[in-house]
């Protein structure tokens, strides 16, 4: 099949960047989307011109590291799907697709379709993890967990990081992000001692970094490869008033 | 990404998150990011709920008030007079009309001023836009609560100097709620009925969400209770919408 290509080209983090048209004869539909772009590059290699430079990582959905906004869509067309396992019969034939970056001033173009993603570690770093003494593992049974606790937990815990919730929301805003993190460490025993000082630092730490504020548009949820609910982000409010309103945190 | 805990590692238990050390070694090629905003996001969209369910709970009050027109010229006329009676020992004539009144306009000016400022922390986080748009979008109502929020003000300004200062009616007396009405919305002035039905419909797209949302941004929300929760929303606001329009439609179909 053939496919023409609108794809951002960004030399460097200070470049303007424009929209560059590309035509590839023979793409295949079993590709996945990030093959396409490999054969691309091919050709711009031989051709003596600059490869178009894209995260990847493991190609098979589970890392995050794909970041492209195809058609408007933050990882394409298809539902519940990284950018690596969007393949090519999703398209059709003769088919003209527009290839930007995750847009969000929090995330920098570095270039073409790279961006800096650190803001999320910056969140991370803030309060996206548990303070544990390291050891031998205890007796797993000893800290009983409600099996609902655990449902909960493991669902926002399937959030890879990938950026697309900030890509598709209009506002620019990492709740989506934030609250799978505070919903995954706040369902479980091991996650209550540093409850409320985490939500209050992730939440300054997303605001530094010139995130937007949540209007409820459930953009995100859309977008997600990972199906975070949208309700993590009510958590996330439930949890963030209890600390400063509801005075928890000291 | 190497941060996130696996599926596999969290379904046996271990919750702790990795850090990864050299997760933003490019940041220095990055620039400036902006300064930490006064007030965060999350207490804005809080003011946003409160403010709102203050305005919600007055449209009810509201509501249920207009339909004493039914009743005649003598129950309306009365209630606007017993509305000023209220708490008379205390704060005297029309004393609880405007404690009300201060109470809305301070809920109206917190809602307007967290918009606004959420509005253009918004438009600083997306710098560039997407050559080929945001495809992802919420409902109809969700993307119009910014300019319909606009729309719903213009209509109470109109709405004041219409039926409370009485400068846009063509009777405009004070106290006098029955003839202002029935005047104001007369068969010639159709347009006014109009405008009224418009803006009211304008509401209704702005409560859908603005329920459900407060509730979401109080906490309140589960993925349980979401379908019910914005049904509630919807059933709610039509009933209040239905209630504010059967007036401004009588009165021009002659029906009072």
């Amino acid at each position: 099949m053939k496919v023409n290509l609108r794809v951002w080209r960004q030399k460097d983090p200070v470049d303007k960047g424009r929209m560059v048209d590309y035509t590839v004869e023979d793409a295949s539909e079993d590709m996945s989307f990030l093959e396409l772009i490999d054969v691309l590059n091919e050709k711009l290699i031989l051709s003596g011109e600059e490869p178009v430079a894209f995260d990847h990582d493991c190609r098979e959905g589970i890392c995050g590291m794909c970041s492209m906004v195809i058609d408007g869509q933050p990882h394409g067309p298809e539902r519940s799907t990284t950018t690596c396992q969007l393949h090519m019969r999703k398209f059709n034939d003769g088919d003209t697709i527009t290839v930007e970056p995750f847009r969000a001033g929090a995330f920098p173009v570095i270039k073409d379709l790279v961006v800096d993603r650190g803001a999320f570690d910056k969140i991370i770093q803030a309060g996206g993890y548990i303070s544990a003494n390291t050891g031998s593992a205890p007796e797993a049974h000893s800290t009983p967990v409600p099996k609902a606790a655990a449902e909960r937990s493991f669902s926002a815990a399937a959030c890879i990081g990938c950026g697309a919730c900030v890509a598709a929301c209009p506002n620019g805003s990492a709740s989506l992000f934030l609250g799978a993190k505070l919903t995954h460490l706040g369902e479980m025993p091991q996650g209550q001692p540093e409850r409320w000082e985490r939500v209050v630092n992730m939440v300054e730490t997303h605001d530094d970094a010139g995130f937007g504020g949540c209007t409820n548009t459930g953009a995100c949820a859309t977008a997600c490869p990972k199906e975070i609910p949208l309700d993590v982000i009510s958590q996330l409010n439930h949890d963030y008033l209890k600390a400063t309103v509801g005075g928890r945190k000291k | 990404m190497h941060w996130t805990a696996s599926p596999l590692s969290s379904a046996l238990g271990a919750v702790a998150t990795q850090v990864s050390t050299g997760g933003s070694a490019k940041a220095s090629a990055t620039p400036a990011r902006p300064k930490r905003p006064l007030i965060p996001a999350v207490l804005l969209k809080f003011v946003m709920a409160l403010s709102g369910f203050v305005l919600v709970a007055y449209l009810v009050v509201h509501m249920i008030g207009n339909l004493q027109i039914f009743w005649g010229p003598t129950a309306i006329n009365g209630y606007a007079e017993w509305l000023r009676t209220l708490l008379e020992p205390v704060l005297g004539w029309e004393g609880f009309v405007w404690v009300v009144r201060i109470a809305l306009l301070a809920s109206v000016i917190g809602h307007i001023w967290a918009a606004t400022l959420l509005a253009l922390r918004a438009k600083r986080a997306r710098p560039v836009k997407y050559a080929a748009g945001n495809k992802v979008k919420g409902s109809y109502t969700t993307r119009t609560m910014r300019w319909g929020g606009v729309i719903v003000l213009l209509f109470v300004i109109y709405h004041i100097l219409d039926l409370t200062v009485g400068v846009a009616n063509p009777v405009g007396a004070h106290l006098k709620p029955y003839e202002n009405i029935t005047a104001g919305f007369a068969p010639d002035r159709w347009y006014v009925t109009l405008f009224y039905v418009i803006a009211l419909l304008a509401i209704w797209f702005h409560l859908r969400h603005g329920l459900w949302s407060a509730i979401q941004t109080l906490g309140w929300n589960s993925n349980r209770r979401e379908k019910t929760l914005k049904a509630i929303a919807t059933v709610f606001s039509t009933v209040l919408i239905v209630g504010f329009l059967i007036v401004p439609i009588s009165a021009t179909f002659g029906w009072i």
